[in-house]
């Protein structure tokens, strides 16, 4: 497909990313390298910019500086037509699912294959029913997406995903809400999809332990910068404080839990109460 | 003091800014037209909720207007022996002003208000980024099908509601008050002019076709994705409808009207 | 596909039902049907007065429609008002000494203008004048002659 896919280069290149958010500074120059056909892990606390990398990735959020090259092409300098056609090979799971709500199970994971593939409709019934079996949902296909809980409707979004078999899938918190046995069955199911179909993906998510039992390597990201990176060996046997305390959960440590802010007394007792 | 201005100032930028978000959405929406057109069946699905889904309130809304037009014409008409009028006066005021009009506003009620919400939702469940990572892009995709039916159906509902409205007044002036049914209809076909009432009548719905439904569609695309954000834009969507509406309705009558 | 085909089905009827509605709008509301437009021809008459006669009020002739009034216009050199009538075409055999005269319809009606055919051999045709017209009556010029009128029988009896 291109000529850059030697497998040796990363899929996905981050060099000196900067993005804002009005004032607030979300990525302050961050480069990272996604390996081919491994699975990536990237955490970080709650509201660091995971979701908002993802979209960066994926071409729907424009960096302020730096680049972002998906299997050498680089995502910002695409014409339109272009990044819908890189879009074709990567794959999304939104955190809230992101089906389309008026028509059913089936037709949402048919609605990409029918969009672009051109395939019969016969085709597209065996390919839908053989990705919604893979994630266990072959029996609610005549379900309207309002008919099902949070769970199965990520499921499901998982299934329109990969249905056009892409070269990245990118999951946004794929394990929330996810009952203990479904969480076993998707823990599987991003690791058997990326070795079996030589896929890449990009979990984000903050459910260290499970997370860490699927990734290859990982990204810790915070305050806009990269913590730390490396094999899941390397990370749990890291000597940094911050690693230390996100991976075990503490409470007290570097990681501040609150959103930042003045000091708290100031808040209460000053001028502006 | 100088901070009420430079609020003003603010409210002023976010007035203008929103005004070219609108303005560089709507090349975009008619950007979609051929691809829309390759797949009619999705044209079909929105003229169904645009269209047939509102035909109902704007047909009993004609029929009651004309009813009470021609109950008032009458009372109006027969203190100075001229009831015989009572055809053209109803016609007149449905085919130029009141069937584009009250068909412009109940439709920005209707269907106006469901566009916008089902889009800003659509917006907020991140259907529309779901579809743009899908490669499909989403201006094309929901809101080109969503403009065209509009479009088209505004004014043939503003038709639908001027005949029944029509009708609806002769049902009550001829059947009820007794007014001559050949002088209703013969007036009427004497003193409408095909160009200068009904053509215009059409053209007045076609503009509202085209202002509320991009209204609608814009309000919804640039909605805050949040319920709140959602059910604010709604509520913009038939507020700036209406208002747009009965100020271009001014302008349209005096240029087609005013000799 | 059932609920498909009930939807197509629907939103055909829709669009029928809108392209009825304006096709009656155009047929039997408006003047369309007639038709006036294109199978009329013209003439002008020239009044003293008009009265309150207005563009598109009717033209009879025996009580019958037969055309309407399609231009009033002030000639600024005879000081008369020259009226352009369109007539239909069906009606084309009017003698060319028809008398043109503005009626009033009922007490405070609207005006219209009544035409009595002469006698003469030729017809009017597209763009003749009309020789023979009476103005329109004018409300106050009546009650005021009437009132003279009244004032000189007076007048005589004191004499
Ligand atoms: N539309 C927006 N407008 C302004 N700020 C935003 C917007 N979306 C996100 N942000 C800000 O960007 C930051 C990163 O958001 P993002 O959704 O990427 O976080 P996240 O890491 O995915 O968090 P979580 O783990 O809770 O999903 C947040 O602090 C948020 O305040
Ligand atoms: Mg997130």
């Amino acid at each position: 497909m291109s000529n850059h896919s030697d497998s040796d280069s990363p899929l996905v290149r981050i060099r000196d990313l900067v993005y804002r958010r009005g004032r607030r500074v979300i990525f302050d120059g961050i480069n990272m390298d996604i390996p081919r056909g491994k699975v990536t892990a990237v955490m970080g606390p709650s509201g660091t910019g995971k979701t908002t990398l993802l979209k960066l990735i994926g071409g729907q959020l424009r960096p302020e500086q730096g680049s972002i090259e998906v299997d050498g092409e680089e995502v910002h300098r695409l014409s339109t037509r272009e990044l819908y056609r890189l879009r074709m090979r990567m794959g999304m799971l939104f955190q809230s699912g992101a089906l389309l709500t008026d028509i059913s199970v089936f037709d949402n994971v048919a609605y990409p294959l029918r969009e672009h593939t051109g395939l019969p409709e016969s085709m597209i019934r065996k390919l839908v029913l053989l990705k919604l079996e893979a994630v266990g949902l072959r029996g609610a296909r005549e379900l309207m997406p309002a008919e099902l809980s949070g769970g199965m409707a990520r499921r499901v979004a998982l299934a329109r995903g990969i249905a056009l078999d892409p070269m990245m899938m990118m999951y946004d918190e794929p394990f929330t809400g996810q009952d203990p046995i479904s969480m076993g069955v998707l823990l599987e199911l991003i690791r058997s999809l990326n070795d079996a179909a030589h896929m890449t993906s990009i979990v984000v998510s903050h459910d260290v332990a499970e997370t860490a039992e699927i990734a290859d390597h990982i990204y810790l990201i915070s305050d806009g910068k990269v913590v730390e990176e490396g094999e899941v060996a390397q990370i749990r046997e890291s000597e940094n404080a911050w690693t230390r305390q996100f991976i075990g959960g503490r409470a007290d440590g570097p990681v501040p839990f609150h959103y930042p802010a003045a000091e708290f007394g100031e808040d209460l007792f000053g001028e502006g109460a | 003091m100088l901070n009420r201005i430079a609020e003003l100032g603010a409210a002023g930028l976010g007035v203008l800014q929103g005004l070219g978000r609108g303005l560089l959405l709507l090349p975009a929406i008619l950007a979609g037209t051929l691809a829309m057109l390759a797949r009619p069946r999705l044209l079909i699905r929105q003229l169904y909720s645009v269209g047939v889904m509102t035909l109902i309130i704007i047909a009993v809304s004609g029929t009651f207007v004309g009813m009470v037009l021609s109950l008032q014409g009458h009372y109006i008409l027969s203190q100075f022996s001229a009831e015989e009028a009572l055809g053209v006066m109803v016609a007149a005021s449905l085919v130029r002003e009141l069937g584009p009009v009250v068909t412009a506003l109940l439709f920005a009620g209707r269907a106006g208000s469901a566009l916008t919400a089902e889009i800003g939702l659509m917006k907020a469940t991140e259907q529309l980024s779901g579809l743009e990572m899908m490669a499909v892009n989403p201006i094309h995709r929901v809101l080109t099908p969503r403009f065209w039916a509009g479009f088209i159906s505004l004014p043939l509902l503003a038709a639908v509601f001027s005949a029944l409205g029509v009708l609806g007044g002769w049902f009550v002036g001829v059947g009820l008050l007794g007014v001559d049914d050949g002088a209703y209809w013969t007036q009427m076909t004497y003193k409408i002019d095909f160009q200068g009432d009904i053509l215009n009548g059409v053209i007045k719905s076609v503009v509202f076709g085209f202002v509320c439904t991009w209204i609608a569609l814009y309000q919804g695309y640039d909605a805050t994705p949040t319920s709140e954000g959602v059910g604010q834009a709604t509520t913009r969507t038939v507020v700036q409808s209406s208002l747009v509406v009965l100020g271009l309705d001014f302008i349209l009558t005096a240029l087609m009207f005013g000799e | 596909m059932q609920t498909n085909r009930t939807m197509e089905i629907l939103v055909g009827g829709f669009l029928l039902i809108g392209l009825v509605a304006l096709f009656f709008l155009a047929m039997n509301v408006s003047n369309l049907s007639r038709g006036v437009a294109g199978e009329a021809y013209r003439v002008t008459a020239r009044f003293d007065n008009v009265g309150s006669l207005t563009e598109r009020a009717k033209v009879t002739i025996a009580g019958v429609r037969i055309g309407r009034v399609e231009r009033i216009e002030y000639d600024s050199k005879t000081f008369e008002a020259v009226v352009t009538l369109a007539l239909d075409n069906r009606y084309n055999a009017l003698p060319d000494d028809t008398f043109a005269k503005i009626y009033t319809a009922g007490l405070l009606g609207e005006q219209y203008v009544g035409l009595e055919p002469g006698g003469g051999e030729s017809n009017l045709k597209e763009g003749d004048e009309i020789a023979f017209t009476q103005s329109a009556l004018v409300l106050e010029e009546m009650i005021g002659q009437f009132l003279f009128s009244k004032a000189e029988e007076k007048s005589d009896d004191v004499f």
